[in-house]
């Protein structure tokens, strides 16, 4: 390894204005990215670890400043270039990768145009020659038609393809540093199996260094070199990959190793014991009509939920695991006459309740309840908590007095973990997971008996999750809840779940005791999954001594 | 006391204010907002103006019959009058002849003149009323504009001073600090509320008007129109009509485009398609050409009801109110257009659906969840049509299906300009008066509706 550093941040601090005061988001970190390594920047969101990757090529949001520190690039000081110097060296010199691959790319230009930018502004190619280069590109980058996806734009791919097009933009200015900002987190996880091994070949062939930035141990173990892990902008350990997976030395990273689920932990628990089924669907189904033409007839469906039947019995959870786009969710949503159904049956507590309207609807909602993902979409932000929480009471039980619900609601946030002052407060005072818990309440003050929960983690740092996942434990022990539960992490459901379903194109193609389908998978479907969880094959478990 | 149709409605209009204001002060989380409504300088200063508009518009809002003698000579003898009219009879009942500039002593235009002598002169007259008290105005005239200013500008100084104090105390009463610690606190700019900023305001605006009026009772500050009207009392006329066009419009507006828009977005389906249907077709109809047809219908129905409308002030009532509606039925659709979308990304939401899972009513989410969520937009909108249905009516008054003509309004006051501006020399003094009042009050209403909308915006919070 070279003993000059590529990359070289001395005591960065960066700090946000916010309103008056100034809030430090990074504060003195330093380290070094060699040639062709690739390094890590673990942390939890909020710990300032996109911050100081934007910051090292001078992006930083509207408010955000520099304060003191440098970042040399061979020995040239980034933040003393002038801007038109350090354009030079963005998309050249440096490549960077986000999250969202769909709002990074420009949707109404088509990726051909979008890499040739690049090409044209770094190198001065043109026609023929660009065009060849950029197929290359794409050839690179594991595009199954290189010539053909040329002229095609964004909206025409799939998550993962964009975030290929993403790469091949980044790579199209041969950099030789590549920064990587969550380049997974919004992809399932066999795409994101893909991309991490695209990336790790990519990084041999060309020699490239990479700068990964991830809340994922998971990630971190199967490619990093060298990890550093954040926390409220400082890095509190950096090691190498080796030891520190073996052995992490801060408290913190230990803590980050800990609130990980693992699929192990499913293993010789003890079975909730089986009673009588609660809910019961039988050949579910959800279809999308296709209209066309000029009548608008429907000429086809789009089978989001095809002929699903399980039945789940009281005080049980029972996990819907797959990818986007396979129908968990709608099935969830359906169940609770959010969306239509468009056949099927379903009995809850032995009574047939398909289709039921008006009324009867409203009855029901006292026993089902959902628990959505996104903790910031999912309360009114006009309304206070206290009001949130009280909604239910008031449409399902108007003959309580004020009083009543108050007291309610307090007793509510106290079970959930909250405070009573919380009550008064509006939901964007609180952090995701204290919503979540709000959210929760808010599910509970009906008191339902079973709760349909939208991956109500995923959204959530891995601590927090670990919080959340110990609640709904808690809770379904002392009120024998019953959970529906949605989500495309095998680990978490491994946490919760006494059964699995995993679904796939509308279908259910395996169900079963969580044990069996995650540890002896009969189907081909299920066990891609299991292989694609990352760092599933590396020992992630610290050993004990 | 009579009340006209609009007097009736613009009353209504500042009940439901009071009304809404009184709720908002027992609900914390609606009270919190307007807080910080208050805390702002800029919106507090606005607002210190826009109340003192509003107290011209209340003024000029009172009508009754004058006693005799009081009211106008020969026709309008039996006219209604407002507490403005009667308050500022001496601006009233000064009319010229014909145009006068700003402060002059002498007419606009040349006219032939018999002087004592028997010869006459081709000469500026001298004014009837403006600095007619000067014996020699070229010597005079300055000095003593300069001391009656002067005199103003000491009253309207003394009438903040009791202002200032009279808010003091009722600080220092309900803080229950000594008087001299509050004034302190005012002067250092160390309270909640920007006190100190309201007061300059205020200072500044009692300077003007007190200023302004000292020297109107012997000058036309303004000037005269065409037929030696003061423009100063036109302006202050027109404030009534200003706001009165930009407040009641809404009272059309508002309802049509919530429920429709609201409606339009959360049920979809058919009751989209006929909305829809309803306001692309509404859009589709140029805007002028529905108000002429209308306005002309409107009069043709006055000409038939005759005894009806058996005063000038009657018609003129009845014109305004039937161009606010017609205004407001024209102008509704942008807005429910985009409280449509809107709700449509809003019924999406994960709290709506989580309150549909509840058994909340739909009544209840729309009122509850959907409302509150676009009320932004609704505030955003008001306030920019409040400065858009200013100036439309004066467009409107330029094609003449605006305001009655002997209603005072900027927009009358600008469609005269039209022509005055080709005269030599140019007659500026109309354009400009209605232009400042006009500037200041949809400046005002704009900082406001600003602050607003800052402090009610969730994702604009702290």
């Amino acid at each position: 390894m070279n003993t000059t550093p590529l990359l070289s941040v001395e005591n960065l601090h960066v700090a946000f204005r916010q309103g008056a005061e100034r809030v430090s988001a990074v504060c003195g970190i330093s380290f070094n990215i060699h040639q062709g390594e690739t390094f890590a920047l673990v942390g939890e969101s909020g710990s300032g670890k996109s911050v100081s990757a934007l910051s090292v090529l001078r992006l930083l949001p509207l408010g955000g400043k520099i304060l003191q520190g440098s970042a040399k690039l061979e020995g040239v000081d980034l933040f003393r270039l002038p801007e038109n110097e350090l354009c030079k060296i963005r998309g050249r010199r440096v490549g960077v990768i986000f999250q969202d691959p769909m709002s990074s790319l420009n949707p109404v230009m088509t990726i051909g145009q979008q890499i040739g930018e690049v090409l044209r502004l770094h190198f001065g190619l043109k026609g023929a020659d660009l065009k060849s280069r950029a197929v290359e590109l794409l050839h690179q980058v594991g595009m199954p038609r290189p010539t053909q996806h040329f002229d095609e734009y964004p909206h025409q791919f799939s998550g993962g393809m964009r975030q290929r097009a993403m790469i091949a933009i980044a790579l199209a200015g041969e950099p030789d540093l590549l920064i990587a900002d969550e380049p997974t987190t919004a992809l399932d996880v066999t795409i994101q199996a893909q991309i991490l091994a695209l990336l790790k070949r990519l990084q041999q062939e060309t020699g490239m260094a990479l700068w990964l930035i991830t809340h994922d141990l998971g990630i971190v173990s199967s490619i990093a070199d060298r990890v550093a892990v954040m926390r409220k902008g400082e890095i509190v350990e950096a090691a190498d990959s080796g030891p520190f997976f073996k052995q992490p030395q801060h408290p913190y990273s230990q803590q980050l190793f800990d609130a990980r689920p693992r699929l192990e932990s499913c293993l010789g628990r003890q079975q909730t014991p089986t009673s009588l089924p609660l809910l019961e669907v039988r050949d579910f189904k959800v279809y999308y009509p296709i209209k066309k033409g000029l009548l608008q007839r429907v000429v086809d469906h789009v089978r989001a939920v095809d002929g699903v039947s399980f039945s789940l019995p009281q005080g049980q959870t029972l996990a819907l695991v797959g990818e986007s786009g396979c129908g968990k969710t709608t099935l969830g949503k359906a169940l609770l006459n959010l969306i239509e159904s468009s056949g099927g049956q379903m009995f809850f507590d032995g009574k047939d309740v398909t289709g039921s309207s008006g009324e009867a609807r409203r009855k029901r909602c006292a026993e089902m309840q959902i628990i959505f993902q996104d903790p910031f979409s999912s309360m009114n932000p006009r309304m206070v908590v206290g009001d949130i929480i009280e909604e239910g009471i008031r449409a399902l039980q108007p003959e309580r007095s004020e009083q009543q619900r108050r007291e309610r609601a307090e007793e509510l946030l106290e079970a959930v973990g909250m405070t009573k002052e919380a009550r008064m407060r509006y939901p964007h005072e609180f952090s995701g997971g204290q919503r979540q818990r709000i959210c929760i309440a808010r599910a509970l003050a009906v008191n339902p008996r079973l709760i349909v929960c939208d991956e109500p983690t995923s959204a959530l740092d891995v601590s927090v999750q670990k919080q959340i996942l110990a609640l709904l434990k808690d809770l379904r022990k002392q009120q024998g809840l019953s959970y529906l539960f949605i989500s495309h992490d095998l680990a978490v459901v491994a946490e919760l779940a006494d059964q699995v379903a995993v679904m796939r194109g509308g279908k259910i193609v395996e169900i079963g005791p969580v044990e069996r389908v995650l540890f002896k998978p009969a189907h081909d479907y299920t066990r891609k999954l299991l292989e694609s969880v990352p760092g599933r094959m590396n020992q992630l478990t610290p050993s004990p001594n | 006391m009579i009340f006209f149709w609009t007097d009736t409605l613009f009353f209504l209009l500042l009940l439901m204010l009071a009304a809404a204001i009184f709720r908002a002060r027992s609900k914390e989380h609606l009270r919190r907002p307007w807080r910080k409504v208050a805390r702002s300088t800029s919106a507090m200063v606005s607002l210190t103006v826009l109340v003192f508009y509003f107290g011209f518009a209340i003024l000029d809002s009172i009508h009754f019959h004058p006693p005799e003698g009081q009211g106008g000579e020969g026709k309008f003898k039996t006219e209604a009058m407002s507490l403005l009219d009667w308050w500022a009879s001496p601006l009233r009942q000064r009319s010229e002849k014909t145009y006068s500039a700003p402060f002059a002593s002498h007419g606009y235009a040349r006219e032939n003149s018999r002087g004592t002598d028997g010869v006459s002169h081709w000469a500026y007259p001298r004014l009837q009323f403006g600095g007619a008290h000067l014996a020699d105005p070229e010597k005079g005239k300055f000095i003593d504009i300069l001391q009656t200013g002067f005199a103003g500008l000491l009253d309207g100084f003394l009438a903040w001073l009791v202002f200032a104090a009279l808010l003091i105390v009722a600080r220092s009463r309900s803080g229950s600090i000594t008087f001299s610690q509050c004034a302190y606190d005012i002067a250092e700019g160390r309270t909640e509320v920007p006190w100190r900023a309201v007061l300059l305001t205020l200072l500044l605006i009692l300077l003007t008007s007190f200023g302004l009026g000292e020297l109107s009772l012997t000058y036309h500050v303004f000037g005269t129109d065409k037929v030696g009207e003061d423009v100063f009392f036109q302006s202050l006329k027109s404030i009534r009509t200003g706001l009165l066009i930009g407040t009641l419009t809404t009272f059309i507006t508002l309802p049509l485009a919530l429920t429709l828009g609201i409606l339009a977005g959360y049920y979809r389906g058919w009751v989209d398609d006929i909305i829809q249907y309803i306001y692309t077709t509404l859009n589709s109809i140029p805007g002028v050409l529905l108000i002429a047809a209308s306005m002309l219908l409107m009069q043709a129905y006055m000409a038939r009801h005759e005894d009806e409308f058996a005063s000038l002030a009657l018609r003129a009532d009845f014109r305004l109110l039937f161009l606010c509606m017609i205004l407001g039925l024209t102008s509704w659709t942008g807005l429910c257009r985009l409280l449509r979308a809107e709700t449509l990304k809003l019924r999406e939401m994960e709290y709506v659906q989580a309150a549909r899972t509840l058994g909340v009513h739909q009544g209840t989410i729309l009122l509850r969840h959907i409302m509150p969520n676009v009320f932004h937009l609704v505030i955003i909108s008001v306030a920019l049509d409040f400065s858009s249905l200013v100036l439309a009516e004066a467009v409107l008054s330029y094609v003449n299906i605006g305001v009655d003509p002997t209603t005072e309004s900027w927009g009358n006051m600008i469609n005269s300009a039209r022509l005055e501006m080709a005269r030599e020399p140019i007659v500026w003094w109309s354009l400009s008066a209605a232009f400042v009042f006009m500037f200041a009050l949809v400046l005002a209403a704009n900082l406001f509706a600003d602050a607003v909308r800052d402090a009610f915006d969730p994702r604009r919070a702290e």
